[in-house]
């Protein structure tokens, strides 16, 4: 078992992800992915990458679901199903399963920024941070045989080989729609903070206990086309293009 | 309690930066390529870039596995076994090239027209246009027959411009933005980005499209309408603005041909054609005085209401009156439309209303003076900020181009054209259809051993400039500009295979294509088209298209049609421009071009297209590659780029011209132009100044701008074409009273179909089809995540889309017993195939569709042949003929509109039957073809990236 940081700071580093703006186009997903295969730890392996059964290690997922809204806030148009893209990472959260499940202390928390890490040297691959975190979050290297998880680009935000302003993680860098938001949401001040507080972010299956860090936006409110006031017809208008024309007239003249 | 292991959280990220500009689809991205140890390790967007600004898609984050990809062509190939075996050999660069002349030189000194040279997803238009205009071929186009001519040639005969690279809407104004059916790479993450902008800004959006995914599932309103009913809508639309008095009279009489004045005159050859002077110049009547004017005349006030009788007894009214009466008829009215366009009165009068208001009610005034063209001052630029976006969910059916003029209407006459919020033309654009060129390819214009006397596409002005005989034959292989498709601006590459094997107008000797994979994704009738490639003459064995001549960078389905392959490069190895001359990549605030240079070499027996192009054309003796005395006149592709002179001090790239590289626009060629652009982020761009920016197609500085820029010689003012004359022109031939008069067979056609105000007709499939038998649409949507079918040998994509399922919406799963997982049989009039499906709501009730070109054929693309793309992924292609079903007399009209030849892809009507329980494999199925020679096969493992792990 391993514990979790006993002198954690305020700062707890994580992403801010909107739901309102997500199109599902998936860059972050193979921007990550992309970064991270030759970034921190061993590489993200696939398998049978051009063969039946594809398979591959990916920290950042997206999950696109069908939701048909019941009552309450309008969604588009009163009743009708949409879509929803869900963009998946590890959550970074305060009281982490993964962590404290962790028999070798492979698994841990950083104290001083709150990101969840594995230390591969020490990882067995057992599996058990994986079974233990409610999020599904944590993928397993087939190649490498270790827990594979966001680092949250702990060797991007950091990195002072990086201009200051790309010293945030690949999927936040990259992400056309600005869906994604890195910062401090232990810092009340900063523009994550400020974003969740306004736009009412809330914390992925809070039920679970776990404190995620990673906040989502909920979509804002929609108004139905249908209820948009009609404009009135033009008083003329009553014998189809005669009136029109004679509206033409009036007008013309005043201009 | 343990301590924290120290991480090294400073490094490099590779050994050096790259930046050029991304291929992963068609929307040109700036990159900045990170190396190292001579290998790429990242890409990511170039913060600087006008395009993406930094970001970048999932496409473009692939880079590293496209690059890699286990599918690259190795080393020319000469065939061995028949035709779609996929048994070649490799032969050398110079024998590839000495059989292309072989095969080349005679027909230019006999029969040019006997080589068809048709490109696909090229972004070297410039040149390959300039190479087949001087091999003297009529028969060239690229892939815009079949991708999205309707948009282009419907907004350059109307405004000018159209969308993506033509246009964009002013996402940093914009209060209301409305977007029909788009092909995702079709401005790929520049829409990503404005969506987002103006989202958080607290505009409205609002998408029309029958699939409610993508950009369409962050829409404040989702309209999900049924395909091919979008002009109804908007004719409904412009139908409550005219009721309302909702529109921009001041924008109309000055921009727009709303004043100019229409002869009536029933069965006369003027009839519907404007009232011009002894000049040509049409003419306007001014209200304040009743004199005829000209309409560009200064200090006039056009009389937009005018109905009066000339003094030689015509009859003559003015655009907007003839609208008035058209569009005031209560078939456009929201309810008569419901029905048909499966959308509620209500949300149509919602639609209209909230779009009358944000256009007139939050107008937007920048304190920006100008002068327009007539010479008058304006202290300020006025905003409609409504603004619309649309590519091809309007574009592929067969009445697309009157659908895209009724937008383009539209957006006129709430006065959003070039305007603070509305829609923003893009540089080289404005530019009307009276400035481009004419097509070329008459009988006059071919002759043997002679370059083709002009360019061979264009935008015909009336039935004068077709390209038919006397008789009134087709003159290209693809019949474009015919009569059976008069302003088929972008040609009919999806009709050249099928006419090509039947000799209709005449056979061909070589089919030379670059990267268009017709044997597959890229051609209705797939199986036919195979047919057809693989047919032979009877009496002489020999393949009814003798010759195929393919270049493609990988093994797609097409290389195993090919005689003789030419193995591209990958796009980092290559030279490349993104040129003013071809597609441009311009933004509404600046003029951009662009280029790609090798950021890596080839370690393959391979050459960039272009640079072979140039040596077959310097091989072949073409004027333009060869000086007098006969030697080449460029060593490669960056050659020709920095040197070439398409007029005096105007090529490809508009950056850092005149020899000491301080000219832009125009100027000498500067021998360190590419240097330049390297340096610079593989990009240039010019800002336009500030009282140049709006209202560019009447603003005067604008047209300055443009001259200096090199992108006209003299002003080239757009008048807006509402009402479309071109197009009563082909109805006087349709009716047989003006010369040249049509064929017969093609006169109703234009008769019904060419209404110069744009109408709603149903698409020819559905009036063809009986539709109790086959009761839904079946469509394809590109996935965000893939380009084409160019995403499966990409093994990081290939894992977001393995396998398409054909979404069902729940009515009909309800109805049909379907549930998720299960197989089902998809008929349409020409043929089945046999399908997963999965059920789906957020979607039109009568719509069905997949996801386009994930299926692939057995062997492609170097996957496995067990792959899921090639035993459960599936193509609608072979529902779709290139053919409409016969009619009463036999004709069979090419699947297109009739105006401008687009192909029809989302005409498709189909009905869906619960498969009988059984093998769950995609049907049909084909042979494997073989792996091309040289290729290994794929790995089964891969880590890219492990020598660089770290702890």
């Amino acid at each position: 078992m391993t514990s979790l940081p006993q002198d954690r700071g305020t700062t707890s580093l994580g992403l801010v992800i909107d739901l309102d703006v997500c199109v599902g186009c998936h860059a972050c997903v193979v921007s990550c992915k992309e970064w991270n295969t030759g970034g921190y730890g061993s590489a993200l392996s696939d398998q049978h990458p051009y063969g039946d059964d594809v398979s591959g290690t990916f920290l950042n997922r997206i999950h696109s679901y069908e939701v048909v809204p019941e009552g309450g806030e309008v969604i588009g148009e009163a009743g009708q199903a949409r879509i929803v893209h869900f963009p998946k990472s590890c959550l970074h959260c305060e009281d982490a399963p993964c962590v404290t499940v962790c028999p070798t202390g492979a698994s841990y928390k950083r104290a001083s920024d709150g990101i969840v890490l594995v230390d591969e040297t020490k990882c067995i691959g057992c599996g058990l941070c994986a079974w233990s975190c409610a999020y599904g979050a944590r993928e397993m290297d087939l190649a490498a045989g270790v827990m594979k998880k966001c680092t949250l680009c702990v060797d991007r935000i950091y990195n002072e080989a990086l201009q200051e302003e790309d010293r945030v993680p690949s999927c936040v860098r990259t992400c056309p729609a600005n869906a994604r938001h890195f910062g401090d949401l232990g810092d009340p001040r900063s523009e994550v903070s400020i974003m969740v507080a306004e736009r009412g972010g809330y914390d992925l299956m809070p039920e679970q206990g776990t404190r995620p860090t990673n906040k989502y936006l909920p979509p804002r409110p929609r108004i139905s086309l249908a209820d948009q006031q009609p404009a009135m017809p033009l008083a003329e208008n009553t014998e189809g293009a005669r009136g029109f024309f004679a509206w033409l007239d009036k007008t013309l003249d005043r201009i | 309690m343990t301590s924290e292991p120290d991480l090294t959280l400073t490094e490099p990220v590779g050994d050096a930066i790259a930046k050029t500009t991304c291929y992963m689809c068609a929307c040109r991205c700036g990159i900045d390529v990170h190396l190292k140890d001579g290998k790429i390790r990242y890409i990511e967007g170039n913060r600087d870039h006008p395009i993406n600004k930094g970001v970048l898609c999932a496409k473009g984050s692939a880079g590293i596995m496209q690059h890699y990809s286990p599918a690259r062509l190795q080393a020319p190939l000469l065939r061995t076994g028949p035709r779609g075996s996929g048994e070649f050999k490799t032969i050398s660069w110079e024998e590839a090239l000495s059989l292309a002349v072989e095969w080349l030189a005679p027909i230019r000194e006999t029969a040019p027209q006997k080589l068809a040279f048709f490109t696909g997803r090229d972004q070297s238009q410039a040149l390959t246009s300039f190479w087949a205009q001087n091999f003297g071929t009529p028969n060239y186009a690229a892939h815009g027959g079949f991708c999205s001519v309707n948009m282009a040639a419907a907004g350059i005969y109307t405004i000018g411009g159209a969308f993506w690279e033509f246009g964009a809407p002013d996402w940093d104004k914009t209060k209301l933005f409305v977007l029909f059916g788009v092909a995702e790479d079709h401005d790929s993450n520049p829409i990503k980005i404005g969506i987002s902008k103006l989202k958080k800004r607290g505009a409205r959006f609002v998408s029309v499209n029958p699939i409610r995914t993508g950009y369409s599932a962050v829409a404040d309103n989702w309209i999900g309408i049924r395909p091919g009913t979008d002009g109804l809508l908007i004719l409904s639309i412009i139908h409550q603005l005219f009721l309302t008095g909702r529109i921009d009279l001041d924008y109309l009489q000055r921009y727009t041909n709303a004043p100019w004045l229409v002869i009536d005159n029933p069965g006369g050859e003027d009839h519907g054609l404007f009232l011009r002077d002894d000049l040509g110049k049409a003419l306007i009547r001014d209200r304040g005085t009743g004199a005829l004017v000209r309409f560009d005349a200064f200090g006039h006030s056009p009389d937009l209401n005018a109905d009066f009788v000339l003094a030689d007894g015509r009859k003559v009214r003015s655009v907007l009156r003839l609208m008035a009466e058209k569009y005031l008829d209560p078939r456009y009215a929201p309810e008569a439309v419901a029905e048909q366009t499966g959308i509620d009165a209500a949300t149509i009068r919602g639609l209209a209303a909230e779009i009358t208001r944000v256009a007139f009610e939050e107008e937007i005034i920048l304190q920006q003076p100008w002068t327009d063209m007539k010479g008058e001052y304006h202290e300020v630029m006025i905003g409609r900020p409504v603004s619309f976006h649309a590519m091809r969910g309007i574009s592929a059916h067969s009445n697309g181009f009157q659908t895209a003029r009724a937008l383009h209407v539209l957006q006129t006459i709430i006065g959003s054209i070039d305007c603070p919020g509305g829609y923003r033309y893009k540089p080289p654009y404005p530019k009307p259809a009276t400035a481009h060129p004419r097509p070329h390819g008459k009988p006059a214009h071919v002759q043997p051993g002679n370059p083709l006397a002009g360019p061979h596409l264009g935008y015909p002005l009336g039935p004068e400039d077709l390209l038919v005989d006397d008789q009134g034959k087709p003159q290209r292989i693809d019949k474009a500009f015919s009569w059976e498709a008069p302003l088929s601006a972008h040609g009919m590459m999806h009709m050249v295979i099928a006419n090509a094997c039947a000799g209709d107008p005449y056979p061909v000797d070589v089919l030379f294509l670059y990267m268009a994979n017709m044997a597959w994704n890229s051609s209705m009738n797939t199986r036919g088209t195979i047919r057809m490639l693989e047919e032979r003459d009877e009496t002489t064995g020999e393949y009814k298209i003798p010759r195929i001549i393919y270049c493609d960078a990988y093994s797609s389905e097409m290389v195993a049609y090919a005689d003789l392959v030419l193995p591209d490069t990958t796009y980092l190895e290559r030279h490349d421009c993104i040129s003013l001359l071809d597609r441009p990549i311009s933004e509404p605030d600046a003029v951009c071009d662009a280029v790609r240079w090798p950021v890596l070499q080839p370690e393959r027996d391979v050459r960039g297209f272009q640079s072979v192009l140039i040596d077959l054309g310097a091989r072949l003796g073409l004027p333009g590659f060869v000086d007098p005395q006969g030697q080449p006149l460029y060593r490669d592709y960056a050659d020709y780029i920095v040197n070439h002179q398409r007029k005096p001090g105007i090529g490809p790239l508009s950056g850092w011209r005149g020899e000491d590289g301080l000219d832009e626009g125009r100027g000498q060629p500067n021998q360190s132009q590419l240097d330049r652009y390297i340096g610079n982020g593989a990009f240039w761009q010019k800002h336009i100044p500030a009282e140049a920016l709006y209202f560019k197609h009447h603003n005067a500085a604008y047209q300055q701008f443009a001259i200096d820029m090199g992108f006209f010689d003299t002003p080239q003012p757009v008048t807006i074409q509402l009402y479309l004359e071109t197009l009563q022109k082909f109805r006087l031939s349709g009716e047989g009273v003006r010369e040249p008069v049509a064929p017969e067979p093609y006169r109703q056609r234009l008769v019904d179909y060419f209404d110069p105000l744009p109408d709603w007709y149903m698409p020819l499939e559905e009036q063809q089809t009986d539709n109790s038998v086959f009761p839904f649409h079946a469509l394809t949507q590109r996935p965000m995540a893939m380009y084409h079918s160019w995403g499966s040998q990409n093994a990081w994509l290939r894992q977001i889309h393995t396998r398409n399922p054909l979404y069902v919406p729940g009515p009909i799963c309800n109805e049909l017993g379907l549930s998720d997982g299960d197989w089902a049989w998809v008929i349409s009039s020409h043929g089945r195939i046999k399908c997963e499906i999965a059920r789906m709501d957020a979607v039109n009730s009568k719509t069905l569709w997949t996801w386009n070109a994930i299926g692939k054929r057995k062997g492609a693309w170097a996957l496995e042949t067990n792959a899921p793309e090639a035993n459960k992924g599936f193509l609608l292609n072979h529902l779709i003929h290139e053919l409409l079903p016969p009619k009463s007399d036999g004709m069979r009209w090419s699947n297109s509109d009739p105006i401008t030849g687009q192909a029809a892809w989302y005409d498709l009507r189909v009905r869906i039957e619960k498969a009988e329980p059984g093998l769950e494999l995609a049907e049909p199925s084909f042979a494997p073809v073989g792996r091309p020679a040289g290729q290994a096969r794929a790995a089964s493992e891969l880590r890219y990236g492990q020598e660089w792990s770290k702890q």
